[in-house]
C-alpha cells in the first residue's frame, strides 16, 4: 500500500528530479512469476532500488538472478506480476523501447559487432535515437561522447581495428564503452568480471566504478573479492525469490545465506564463493 | 612494409569505379549490336543483384524471392508497352486469343507512363515492405524467411499461369516492339536503352554504396551479425530490416522494367523459384557484402551462362552447380575471396611470419 501511494507521489511530479527520487524506488519489482516448462525460476519476487544505488544481486546457480535480469529488459515475458521502472511499467514492453527508457544491460558473454571496428561499435551506441537523416550519413572523425568513452575505456589504440580482433577483456570494456556513451539511467551488468585474468578485473573494476559514479547499478556478480571492493547493498536470491538483503558483511554472517552456499550438492561450483563465506563469518 | 607501395583504398575504389564506368559507356564503340543487347541485359541483372546483396550480403536476409518483385516490375512495364501497341477500344492480342473482348480494369491505369512506371518500382517496394513488417516483426528470419520467400516465388508463378486471359499465362507478355512511339527493335534505340540502363545501374549503385557506409549501412551490419544485441542498443530492428528488404523489391521492380523493353518479353519462367535462386548465386559468385561483387558476379555468371550456352547447350546447369558449390565450400566471400587469397599469398612470401597486428608493423 505505501508503493501505491509513492507512485502517486511520484506522478505528481511532472519532472523527473530528486524530489520523486527520495520518495520512490527508481526500479520496483512486486510479484514476479517467471515459469519455464513448469518451472517456477521466480517464485513471487519483490524487489527494489533505490536512484543513485549501487547493488549486488548474488546466488547460488539457478537462483534466478540472469532470469530477472531478462525480465526487466524485456527479453523473458513474467507469467505474473510487475516490473516498474521511474513509474512506467515495463512488462509487455519490447527491448529496445526499454532500453531508450533509460535502461542498459551487458552480457555474460560479452556481445560486441566483429564485423565493425571498435569505433564504429561506440558510435552506433551513440547514434540511437538519431534522425533517418543523420543515419544515413555517414560518420565523420569520432564525435566528442564517442572519443571520451574510447580514451576512458582506453580502447583508442585499437579503435580502428576489426572488435573481433580485441581479446575478451577488451571486449568486455568495449560493450562498456558502449553503455558509458549512452548514459543509462539505470545500468544491469550480468557478470562483468566472470572469465577475467587478475589485471583484467582490476581494470575492469576500476571501469565499474566510474560507470557506478552517477547512476543506479545493479550487478549479477559471483566474485566475492569483486564484491567487497565495493562494500555496498547486497541482495541474496534463493530459488527464485529474495534470502536477504544488507550490507556484505551482513549478508555473509547470515546464517541461511551460509546453508544455502554450503549445503547444496553442487558447492563444487561455488567454490570461488564458499570459502570467502565461511572465512568471513568465522 | 614498405610506405607508398599501397594505394589509399578509397583513391584505388574511385580509380576503379572510373575505369569501369568508362569502359561501360565505350561498349556500344566496342561491341556488337547483338553483343551490347546482351551487356544490357545482364547490367539490369546487376542492378537487382545490388538490391540483393544489400538484403542478404548486408543485412543477413537471404531472400529467394527477388523474382517477384523483379517480375512485377516487368509486368507493369510490359502491361504499358503493350496498351502503347493497341488502339482505343481494342485488346492486346493474347487477351483476343483467351476469348476476353473488354480490356480489364486492372490493365486500365497501365496505359498511362505515369502509373505504370512508377508502379514498377512502387508495387514491389510495398509488397516487400508489408511481408516484412509481418513477417520480421514475428522474428521469422534465417532458413525460414528464406523458405517463405521462395514460396512466395511459387505462389507467384502460380498465379501468373493460372491468370492466362490477365497475363498471358506460361508465354507471358511477349513481342513487346515499342517504347514511347521508339521501335525497340531498332540498333540505334536500343542503345540509348543500354545507356539508360547503365545510368539506372550508376545512380543504384551509388545510393547503395552511400548507405552501406553510412550509419545506417553499420546498423545494417550489426542487425545481420546480432539482432538481440542491436534491440539492447535500443534500435528496432525490423525497421531496419523492413528498410533494406523494401529497397532491395524496389530495386529488382526497376530491374525488371528495364529489362523488358531491352529483351521484349518477360514471362514466369524468367521469375520462378529456379530464376529468383539463380539470382542469388550471381551475388554469392560475386562475393556477398561488397557490392562491386555483385555487379561484376551478375554480369560474370550470366555472360558465362549465354556463352556456354552457344557452345554447349546442356552444361550450364551442372557449371552453375559446381560454381556455387566451389563457392560455399572455398570462396565464401566470393571474386572477394581471390584477391583476399592472392594478398595473402604475397603477404607470404615477402613475410614469412604471419603476424598481423599494426602495432607491431608500426614499431
Amino acid at each position: 500500500m505505501t508503493h501505491s501511494e509513492d507512485r502517486s507521489a511520484a506522478e505528481a511530479h511532472s519532472d523527473r528530479g530528486h524530489s520523486e527520487d527520495r520518495s520512490a524506488a527508481l526500479l520496483e519489482v512486486s510479484g514476479l512469476e517467471v515459469v519455464f516448462d513448469g518451472f517456477r525460476a521466480i517464485d513471487g519476487l519483490d524487489f527494489s532500488v533505490e536512484e543513485g544505488e549501487l547493488r549486488f544481486l548474488i546466488g547460488p546457480n539457478g537462483a534466478g538472478k540472469t532470469t530477472l535480469v531478462d525480465v526487466i529488459t524485456g527479453l523473458t515475458r513474467p507469467a505474473g506480476g510487475s516490473v516498474r521502472f521511474a513509474g512506467e511499467e515495463l512488462v509487455g514492453r519490447r527491448e529496445h523501447d526499454i532500453v531508450r527508457l533509460g535502461i542498459g544491460r551487458s552480457f555474460q558473454t560479452p556481445t560486441v559487432f566483429d564485423h565493425l571496428t571498435v569505433v564504429e561499435n561506440i558510435d552506433l551506441a551513440a547514434s540511437v535515437g538519431m534522425g533517418w537523416r543523420a543515419m544515413l550519413r555517414r560518420r565523420r572523425g569520432i564525435d566528442g561522447p564517442v572519443g571520451e568513452a574510447l580514451e576512458t575505456v582506453g580502447l583508442e589504440a585499437p579503435a580502428d581495428r576489426p572488435a573481433g580482433e580485441l581479446s575478451h577483456g577488451q571486449k568486455q570494456w568495449l560493450e562498456i564503452g558502449m553503455l558509458l556513451v549512452q548514459d543509462p539511467r539505470l545500468l544491469l551488468l550480468d557478470e562483468p568480471v566472470a572469465g577475467m585474468s587478475r589485471e583484467e578485473r582490476t581494470r575492469t573494476g576500476e571501469l565499474l566504478q566510474l560507470l557506478c559514479q552517477s547512476r543506479t547499478v545493479v550487478v549479477v556478480e559471483h566474485d566475492m573479492d569483486f564484491l567487497r571492493r565495493f562494500a555496498s547493498k547486497v541482495t541474496v536470491m534463493h530459488e527464485g525469490k529474495v534470502l536477504c538483503e544488507g550490507g556484505v558483511a551482513e549478508v555473509q554472517a547470515n546464517a541461511t545465506v551460509q546453508e544455502v552456499y554450503l549445503g547444496r550438492p553442487e558447492r563444487r561450483t561455488e567454490e570461488k564463493t564458499t570459502p570467502t563465506v565461511t572465512t568471513t563469518a568465522g | 612494409m614498405k610506405p607508398g607501395s599501397h594505394m589509399k583504398p578509397g583513391t584505388a575504389r574511385r580509380a576503379a569505379f572510373i575505369v569501369v564506368a568508362v569502359l561501360l559507356l565505350a561498349s556500344p564503340m566496342l561491341v556488337s549490336d547483338f553483343r551490347l543487347n546482351l551487356l544490357a541485359k545482364y547490367l539490369c541483372f546487376a542492378i537487382l543483384a545490388v538490391g540483393i546483396d544489400l538484403a542478404w550480403g548486408y543485412g543477413g536476409m537471404l531472400t529467394l524471392g527477388q523474382g517477384v518483385f523483379f517480375g512485377i516490375g516487368g509486368y507493369c512495364m510490359a502491361m504499358f508497352l503493350k496498351l502503347g501497341e493497341v488502339g482505343p477500344g481494342e485488346v492486346p492480342d493474347f487477351m483476343s486469343w483467351s476469348g476476353v473482348e473488354k480490356l480489364p480494369p486492372l490493365w486500365e491505369p497501365f496505359a498511362s507512363p505515369w502509373v505504370a512506371l512508377p508502379a514498377a518500382v512502387l508495387l514491389p517496394m510495398a509488397l516487400a515492405a508489408g511481408l516484412g513488417l509481418l513477417v520480421f516483426r514475428r522474428r521469422v528470419r534465417g532458413a525460414y524467411f528464406a523458405i517463405l520467400t521462395q514460396a512466395l516465388a511459387a505462389a507467384f508463378v502460380i498465379l501468373l499461369v493460372g491468370q492466362q486471359g490477365l497475363t498471358g499465362g506460361t508465354n507471358g507478355l511477349t513481342n513487346l516492339r515499342q517504347l514511347f512511339g521508339y521501335d525497340l527493335a531498332d540498333p540505334a534505340n536500343q542503345r540509348i536503352m543500354y545507356f539508360v540502363v547503365v545510368g539506372v545501374l550508376g545512380v543504384v549503385f551509388l545510393l547503395a554504396r552511400q548507405l552501406v557506409v553510412s550509419r545506417f549501412g553499420r546498423l545494417l551490419l550489426a542487425v545481420r551479425d546480432g539482432e538481440g544485441r542491436v534491440r539492447f542498443l535500443g534500435y528496432d530492428p525490423v525497421k531496419v530490416k523492413v528498410a533494406a528488404f523494401t529497397l532491395a523489391a524496389g530495386m529488382a521492380g526497376l530491374a525488371g522494367a528495364l529489362f523488358v523493353p531491352v529483351v521484349g518479353i518477360i514471362s514466369p519462367a524468367l521469375l520462378g523459384v529456379v530464376p529468383s535462386i539463380e539470382m542469388v548465386i550471381w551475388v554469392a559468385v560475386g562475393g556477398r557484402a561488397t557490392l562491386a561483387g555483385a555487379v561484376a558476379g551478375a554480369v560474370l555468371v550470366n555472360y558465362a551462362h549465354t556463352t556456354l550456352s552457344e557452345q554447349l547447350p546442356s552444361g550450364w546447369l551442372y557449371l552453375q552447380g559446381a560454381l556455387f558449390i566451389v563457392v560455399v565450400a572455398f570462396a565464401p566471400r566470393g571474386l572477394a575471396s581471390v584477391g583476399d587469397l592472392l594478398r595473402r599469398v604475397r603477404g607470404r612470401t615477402s613475410r614469412p611470419d604471419t603476424v598481423r597486428v599494426p602495432e607491431l608493423e608500426a614499431a
